[in-house]
Order: structure tokens, then C-alpha cells, then sequence
């Protein structure tokens, strides 16, 4: 499966980069991360210029990378500040350095062209360092390409078979849905407003709402890598006031970051913000536990789903009906994406 | 059903809404042209051909957005 290239990535949580050498491999290209002691985040390729040994196998003296294998030591700009046996470092010893930006609790790093890294072109998901959110958050290797995890979220009347008993009820697949595509801004949105629907147990023991409700999912891709679900859970028949603040409900900010790894391999990084309950420890425990269990009710599927796809002929035809309308214009974005960075790359 | 949301807000806007208690979907193009079908593929092809084959009687009247923005 093809990538788009010259755009943002998340490569990290800020809190996995530190003082240790943290290794990720970003639409196959193996990046070494860590942190300076100012504090300063940094991706650099993760093989030595000599041997190609990777250098998140080495270790940090001070601000530089020094390999494991014979000594080539890098700095943050990844150019060889040392060589062994000699005085002389030729030019071309260093190892490519990438952009990166951190930005609401993720480490984004930029996967292309540098001159064409525009931090203001990151979307922004400020729920996961805002102190009136509570915040529980993981991440899941995937063995499956990423557009596999880009249709599982967006189409999700699939809650309601492979979720069912946590997050999926009848309501969701029966719920018909608006699909809205910006095509100057590259933004997918998925609307489906359940009036009058059961509760499932994520939502019942979380904000302890007892009865039906009226529950709200909009989904904002911005493709390729930032998925937000902003869901809206209240007692049924409870709506928006006109104006004013939305008090009544409880809001849930739902984000993943879908991030290629290799071809067959993705990082599925995945954290629900929420407005309610934000200083009770076990609701935030409970969460946790089960969107972990959500995730992973979706890892298994997609890897059966990759092995699947893996062995068929190519060109398999799929059937697409009414569910799948948000999915198909996530793929038509994302296809638009990959042949952009294809040319950008021949110029 | 609370009625089809309009979120996105740009100039260049394409929506396919599901009509409640129908199979149905209606195309609404930014240039106000509409087309209903029965699946998603055909009413993308057309809409994304824009402006091939798409002619708006009349200018398309403005919506209000039918829900407040949830507080970041």
C-alpha cells in the first residue's frame, strides 16, 4: 500500500521520548528518537552512516549519539561530530535529521521534503493537554496496512458487531449518517446523530447516566494521520441549548493518530479526553481498560483482515453500500495524498 | 433524527446525506447541484466530476448549522 509522503506524522507520545533512545519506523523509514537535556525532542535516521548499525542500539552522551558498533558520534542535527582512528570527518557523515514538532501530548515528525515541512499545517486535537479534559491514552502496533485502520474508523457501524457490549448498541448501525468532504482543506466529516438509543456500558458506567440516551458521533478526519471523534452523550432528549455552553451532556474527544509503519504495519495510537468525572481515578481506569479491550477487539480484526488481503489476488472487487460513504472519501483523500507526494518526489 | 448536519464550512464543500427512514442518498455538489442514488461509489463519481454534469437550478439556499460547537 502506497504512502503519502511530505506530510506530518506521529511518531510518539512526548512522555515515551526521553533519555533513552526510543526506535520508530515511519513509512519505512527508521527514525531514532530522544530528547535533549534542554529538553529539545529529536528524530534522526536511525542508521549509522558507516556500517548502518541503528543508532537507537547505541547510546546518548550528552546531547550526541554515540554508535555501538565503531564510535561515529552524531549530533542533534545529525551531522558526525567524531570519528574513530582519525581527524579528518569526511563530508558526508551524517545521518538525516526530521523535522519535528510537539505539539498536544504527540511528537510529530515530518516524513519528505524538510523545506516543505509547514508546522502550521499539523492539526491540532488540544483536548489532550487541556487541564479541563481527563485523559487516558495507549498504543498499538497493528500488523495491518493503515488504510485498514482508516476504514474500521470511519465507518462505525461496525461498533455494533465487533464491539457490541462495550461501545456498540443497535442504534449505531441503524443510524443513518451525513458524510461531508472539504476538498481545499482535505477534511473528511462523519455525522451520525442517534436521537433516542441504548446506552452501552462505556458510556453508562462512565458518566453514570441511567436509560436511553441521545448520542452524538462526528468524525473529523484530517488525512493522513489525525482522527478525532467528538462524542456527545446525554439523557435522551437532551439537547445543545442555542446558546451558551453545552452543559447538560457529556463529551468524550476521542483521537487516534494512525501512523504507518512499513507496508503491513501500523502504529495505532489511540487516547480518549473527556469533560466529566475528570478526577475520578477508577472512571479514568475503566476507560482505559476498555477502550484498551476496543482497540484490540480491532487489532485482531485487521490483522486477520491484512493476511486476508495479503494472500488474494489484486484488483479484488469489494462492495461499498450506504455505511461506507465517509470510508470511500477518506480513501479518495488519501489517494490524492499519496499521488501528490509520488510527484513532488520526481521534481 | 436531528437532522443532517452541515459542520464543514469552506467554499468547496461536498455532502452526501442519508435520508432517514430511506436507502437513499442525496449528492449536494458546492455549486448546488443534487443527485440521489442507491450507493455511494456512483454518487461520488459524481459529485467529484464537478463541474460535469452539474447544473444548479437555483442558487442554493444558506443553512444554519443545527447544533451549537461542543467546547474544546
Amino acid at each position: 500500500m502506497a504512502f503519502a509522503r511530505n506530510q506530518w506524522y506521529v511518531a510518539a507520545y512526548g512522555s515515551e521520548v526521553g533519555r533513552e533512545l526510543l526506535a520508530r519506523t515511519v513509512l519505512g523509514e527508521p527514525l531514532v528518537l530522544y530528547r535533549t537535556g534542554a529538553g529539545e525532542a529529536v528524530a534522526l535516521a536511525d542508521r549509522c552512516v558507516h556500517r548502518r548499525y541503528p543508532l537507537s542500539e547505541s547510546r546518548l552522551d550528552g546531547d550526541t549519539i554515540v554508535c555501538g558498533y565503531h564510535g561515529f558520534t552524531y549530533d542533534q542535527t545529525g551531522s558526525c561530530v567524531f570519528v574513530p582512528g582519525q581527524q579528518r570527518i569526511p563530508r558526508t557523515a551524517r545521518v538525516a535529521a526530521y523535522p519535528v514538532v510537539e505539539q498536544d501530548s504527540f511528537v510529530w515528525v515530518f516524513i519528505g521534503d524538510r523545506d516543505r515541512a509547514d508546522p502550521t499545517t499539523i492539526p491540532r486535537a488540544p483536548w489532550l493537554t487541556d487541564p479541563r479534559y481527563a485523559v487516558v491514552r495507549g498504543m498499538a502496533p497493528l500488523n495491518a496496512r493503515y488504510g485498514l485502520l482508516v476504514d474500521n474508523l470511519m465507518d462505525l457501524s461496525h461498533e455494533t458487531y465487533l464491539h457490541g457490549g462495550y461501545i456498540g448498541t443497535p442504534e449505531v448501525a441503524n443510524t443513518p449518517i451525513t458524510t461531508e468532504v472539504d476538498d481545499e482543506r482535505g477534511i473528511v466529516y462523519v455525522s451520525r446523530h442517534m436521537d433516542d438509543a441504548e446506552c452501552p456500558p462505556f458510556y453508562a458506567r462512565s458518566t453514570g447516566i441511567q436509560g436511553r440516551i441521545t448520542r452524538w458521533q462526528d468524525i473529523e478526519y484530517h488525512p493522513p494521520c489525525l482522527y478525532l471523534l467528538h462524542s456527545r452523550i446525554a439523557p435522551q432528549g437532551v439537547y445543545p441549548p442555542a446558546q451558551g455552553e453545552d452543559t447538560e451532556a457529556f463529551h468524550a474527544e476521542i483521537v487516534y493518530a494512525i501512523t504507518p509503519s512499513t507496508e503491513n504495519t501500523t502504529y495505532d495510537f489511540w487516547a480518549v479526553a473527556r469533560d466529566f468525572a475528570i478526577d475520578d481515578e477508577s472512571v479514568s481506569e475503566y476507560l482505559h481498560q476498555s477502550n484498551h479491550t476496543v482497540v484490540m477487539q480491532d487489532v485482531t480484526a485487521l490483522n486477520i483482515l491484512e493476511q486476508v488481503i495479503a494472500a488474494e489476488p489484486e484488483k479484488y472487487q469489494e462492495l461499498s453500500i450506504n455505511i461506507d460513504t465517509g470510508g470511500l472519501a477518506a480513501r479518495r483523500l488519501l489517494a490524492r495524498m499519496v499521488d501528490a507526494g509520488r510527484v513532488e518526489a520526481t521534481r | 433524527m436531528s437532522g443532517p448536519a452541515r459542520m464543514l464550512t469552506g467554499d468547496r464543500v461536498y455532502r452526501i446525506h442519508w435520508m432517514p427512514g430511506t436507502d437513499i442518498l442525496r449528492g449536494v455538489c458546492h455549486c448546488g447541484a443534487e443527485r440521489v442514488a442507491e450507493e455511494p461509489v456512483e454518487l461520488w463519481e459524481w459529485l467529484l466530476a464537478h463541474p460535469q454534469g452539474h447544473h444548479s437550478p437555483v442558487p442554493p439556499a444558506p443553512e444554519v448549522p443545527t447544533r451549537t460547537a461542543v467546547p474544546a
